[in-house]
């Protein structure tokens, strides 16, 4: 498990480089298995301890079962959580039938930046991977956002070696991405590796199906797999080669590239 | 369909360099097309959208994910993709060849550990083909295999192919950099890439594929002598650990570390983890960790631990070659900050003395500017003394970035230190503080037993500025206040310590310092605040000062310069006081400084530059 360990190693120190440098941190939660894995590594980076708020954007549209899970981890681990809500999108009957991109853009992409204005959060850890849709692969460890929070893709500045951008004009944020150069089956393995706790909505419960990616209930649905463990998952996604996130629907057509454009995670 | 792989037991980064058109994308395109590694639907999505816009499908088009690169024909940033190949992961970073995106280029190559170079047979070496060669060469990217593409446009000719090889190995030599190989293909027909072309009998060696997997994994930092980069200290609870990622050799329980460019030293008493049974005692090269030390010594970010028979070397000034991706020009005289390993410190260029052009390597004198995309050898000078290596013994400490403004505008690698005229003082005080034997009582203890932190206050100036007056002053304020102060009288020294001297010689005046810095060391250890000046060194007062600087080093030395008009105070003056003054505001003053340096607890206004952990 070299691999993993390396893995590990570029991750907590991109941690700990961003919590030595942005006074007004904190890290976005989705209890999917990519930012429970990076919620983890916060905890190896720092001994036990999370420094920072973990932050969680509501839809209103998740799956019940993600909600218990990130309140009893809460709990356990004793987690600083903010939960950030769109309200006034939600109050004007803001849903999916309105069109994926402009849900998606309501309540996740205004909802965030709604929390990052009102907190003054300059820094948000994220859980994206380069392996999981074209404009993720793009990315740097260390992003920059606008004023609107908004991503310059074609202009971005350099990266080299372990030296990232952690300097910023008022009013503007970065974006950290610990998990870029980890793969779907990487995650599962160290998910397998460390005993991390996970949602079992990932796992076949005997009607044949189960969750790749985790998102709103109206826009994910399940794929057809009889995978009951995570060694039954890892060895499912060595075979495959359905993309993993072809059961969430904003990605369709040219769905991400609009969304992560204006600042979507 | 996909190859069932075997499950990967490492990674590795792959980049893929060369001129644009060169056929990049479609050499990954096709890699990963004939080795099965393409997610359903992929190839079918692509090809539609190509039908779509009237277009004629190409391989490249699978990694241009923007639709806008597709219209413009070029990879605009560094994208990552992955495939598995007989136990080993890749991680293929696809890097523009377009001339303004170099810091694309820069960025993917940074991360790689090999490189596959494109240069197309029917355009030859082209100048972006060389510039690629060079700043692989110092990124130190030491694995290159050159692919030339589009063998099948120049007839698949090896006398074409041989020019090309010849003219491009030359090339490198000059770098010495030997590619591992030079294999000529045509990603668009598949020749060379994953299987053998039946068009070019003539070629005996790899394919491209084969040589992805003679490419090694570099293993060998762990052998080498101990770099530990401190790039934080916790306390979330009792546990005060030094975190960071040791770029260089390994440590265990029980090892002495002696830390630079702060001189301290302390034992490793526990490396520190989080879900880990049982608990770690050693650590090597690439790792992250925190270890706590047997002693509670004050060090911070930036200082590089290691062993002390190979400490890295501690200057201001050094030679670099760096190459220039700024919005605006590198100039002579604008400040900048340098970051090196964790180590952030402002720095200016002292002088930039070659302009290299990448193309012909050829080399012009001087300047005063280096432009966007230029490539330089400069001489760079930082605001306080750093810790590094040269590059050619130790990769990770021996490169650095510039940031101009908010952006990584630069980089680099150092070859070499330059010699200052504080360097022999420095290694005096090195050598005596590694080897310094230390009584039961520590600094820590010291400080929280005396409520301040040692510290030197110094007054500068010319002669009849008031500075002995305001120093005695200081120091009666200070032990009023309850504070451990104590004047330090250069009129003292020189007639007992100093007797010996000469005194109004040069070599007298060098070695008046040298003692009078080495006796506020030794009150330093003593945890009191010496409050001197520098009236016995006359007119050299500048020089004095610099070289008790030096030998208090890392102490905090506030320097306050006394004149009785206006004028340019020494460099790393903190207070100046110019004209008639008022002594206890002077001392008011000097003492609010005392508190912003954190040297006095109650530390107020701005972050304090020495943090207490009492």
């Amino acid at each position: 498990m070299k691999h993993l360990r390396q893995l590990e190693d570029q991750s907590v120190y991109i941690l700990r480089e961003a919590y030595k440098h942005f006074d007004n941190l904190a890290m976005l939660w989705s209890m999917g298995k990519d930012s429970t894995v990076l919620l983890w590594l916060a905890r190896k980076a720092f001994f036990g301890h999370v420094p920072f708020p973990l932050l969680h954007v509501d839809t209103n549209y998740k799956i019940p079962a993600m909600i218990e899970y990130r309140d009893r981890l809460a709990r356990e681990w004793r987690l600083n959580l903010v939960v950030g809500q769109n309200k006034e999108a939600l109050a004007a009957g803001m849903n999916h039938q309105m069109g994926r991109v402009a849900c998606c853009t309501a309540l996740k992409t205004n909802g965030l930046k709604q929390l990052i204005e009102q907190k003054g959060y300059t820094g948000i850890i994220l859980g994206v991977r380069a392996d999981e849709e074209g404009t993720r692969a793009k990315e740097r460890y260390f992003s920059p956002r606008d004023k609107h929070g908004d991503w310059d893709f074609r202009d971005q500045p350099p990266e080299l070696w372990d030296q990232f951008k952690t300097a910023f004009p008022p009013g503007t944020h970065i974006r950290i991405h610990p998990l870029l150069d980890w793969t779907e089956i990487n995650i599962w393995e160290y998910i397998k590796y460390e005993n991390i706790p996970f949602i079992d909505l990932y796992l076949d419960k005997g009607d044949g199906m189960r969750y790749r990616s985790l998102g709103c209930a109206p826009c994910t649905t399940p794929i057809k797999s009889t995978a009951k463990t995570v060694d039954a998952i890892i060895e499912e996604l060595r075979h495959t080669t359905v993309a993993e996130r072809s059961g969430r629907a904003q990605d369709e057509g040219r769905g991400m590239e609009l969304l992560r454009k204006d600042g979507y995670m | 369909m996909a190859t069932v792989q075997a499950r990967p037991t490492e990674n590795l980064n792959i980049v893929i360099v060369g001129h644009v058109d060169h056929g990049k994308s479609t050499l990954l395109g096709r890699l990963y097309a004939d080795t099965g590694s393409l997610p359903d639907g992929k190839l079918e999505k692509v090809q539609a959208i190509c039908r779509q816009q009237g277009k004629e499908f190409e391989y490249a088009f699978l990694f241009d994910a923007f639709l806008e690169e597709q219209e413009q024909g070029i990879t605009i940033d560094t994208a990552r993709t992955f495939f598995t190949w007989k136990g080993r992961q890749y991680i293929i970073i696809d890097a523009p060849g377009h001339k303004e995106f170099l810091k694309n280029m820069i960025s993917g190559a940074a991360r790689a550990e090999a490189a596959l170079l494109l240069i197309d047979a029917l355009e030859g070496v082209k100048e972006q083909s060389k510039k690629h060669g060079y700043l692989l060469s110092l990124l130190g990217v030491k694995q290159v295999a050159v692919v030339v593409n589009k063998m099948d446009l120049v007839g698949y000719r090896q006398d074409v192919f041989d020019g090309i090889e010849k003219e491009y190995r030359d090339f490198l030599g000059q770098l010495k950099v030997v590619p591992e190989r030079v294999i000529p293909v045509s990603a668009k027909l598949g020749d060379n890439i994953a299987s053998r072309s039946t068009h070019m009998a003539w070629y005996q060696g790899q394919t491209v594929l084969e040589a992805l997997e003679a490419f090694r994994k570099e293993t060998a930092r762990g052998e080498q002598p101990l770099r530990f980069p401190v790039q934080d200290v916790y306390k979330f609870d009792a546990r005060r650990i030094i975190a960071g990622r040791l770029t260089a050799g390994r440590l265990k329980v029980g090892d002495r570390l002696v830390f630079s460019p702060s001189n301290k030293s302390a034992n490793v008493k526990s490396v520190e983890a989080f879900n880990a049974e049982p608990s770690p005692t050693e650590a090597t090269a690439g790792q992250s960790i925190g270890i706590t030390l047997d002693e509670q010594i004050f060090i911070e970010r930036g200082e590089i631990a290691s062993r002390q028979e190979s400490i890295p070397l501690v200057s201001t000034s050094f030679r670099v070659n760096l190459f220039w991706l700024g919005r605006r020009p590198l100039e002579r005289g604008r400040k900048y900050q340098l970051r090196l390993a964790t180590h952030e410190v402002d720095c200016e260029v002292a002088a930039i003395n070659r302009i290299v052009d990448t193309a012909d390597l050829d080399q012009r004198q001087g300047g005063s500017v280096v432009e966007r995309n230029q490539v330089a050898e400069l001489t760079l000078r930082t605001k306080s003394p750093i810790a590094f290596d040269p590059y050619h013994a130790f990769e990770s400490t021996g490169r650095f970035v510039i940031v101009d403004e908010y952006d990584i505008a630069g980089g680099g690698i150092i070859t070499d230190l330059v010699h200052d005229e504080q360097e022999f003082l420095r290694d005096e005080a090195r050598r005596r503080d590694f080897a310094w034997v230390k009584g039961e009582v520590g600094a820590e203890v010291r400080a929280q037993h005396y409520g301040h932190r040692a510290a030197v206050v110094l007054l500068t100036g010319a002669p009849q500025t008031g500075k002995s007056f305001l120093a005695r002053k200081l120091e009666s304020v200070l032990v009023a206040e309850g504070r451990h102060a104590y004047l330090l009288e250069g009129e003292n020294l020189r007639r007992g310590l100093d007797a010996d001297l000469a005194g109004s010689d040069q070599a007298g005046t060098d070695e008046m310092a040298r003692r009078y810095g080495e006796v506020a060391r030794l009150l330093i250890d003593t945890g009191l605040i010496v409050v001197s000046t520098t009236k016995a060194f006359g007119a050299a007062y500048a020089q004095a000062a610099q070289a008790i600087r030096t030998l208090v080093h890392p102490a905090p030395v506030i320097t306050v310069h006394m004149s009785k008009a206006a004028e340019e105070s020494p460099p790393d003056t903190d207070i100046q006081f110019a004209g008639p003054k008022d002594f206890d505001e002077a001392a008011r003053r000097i003492i609010e400084e005392l508190k912003k340096k954190g040297v006095l607890a109650q530390a107020i206004g701005g972050k304090p530059t020495f943090q207490y952990s009492i």
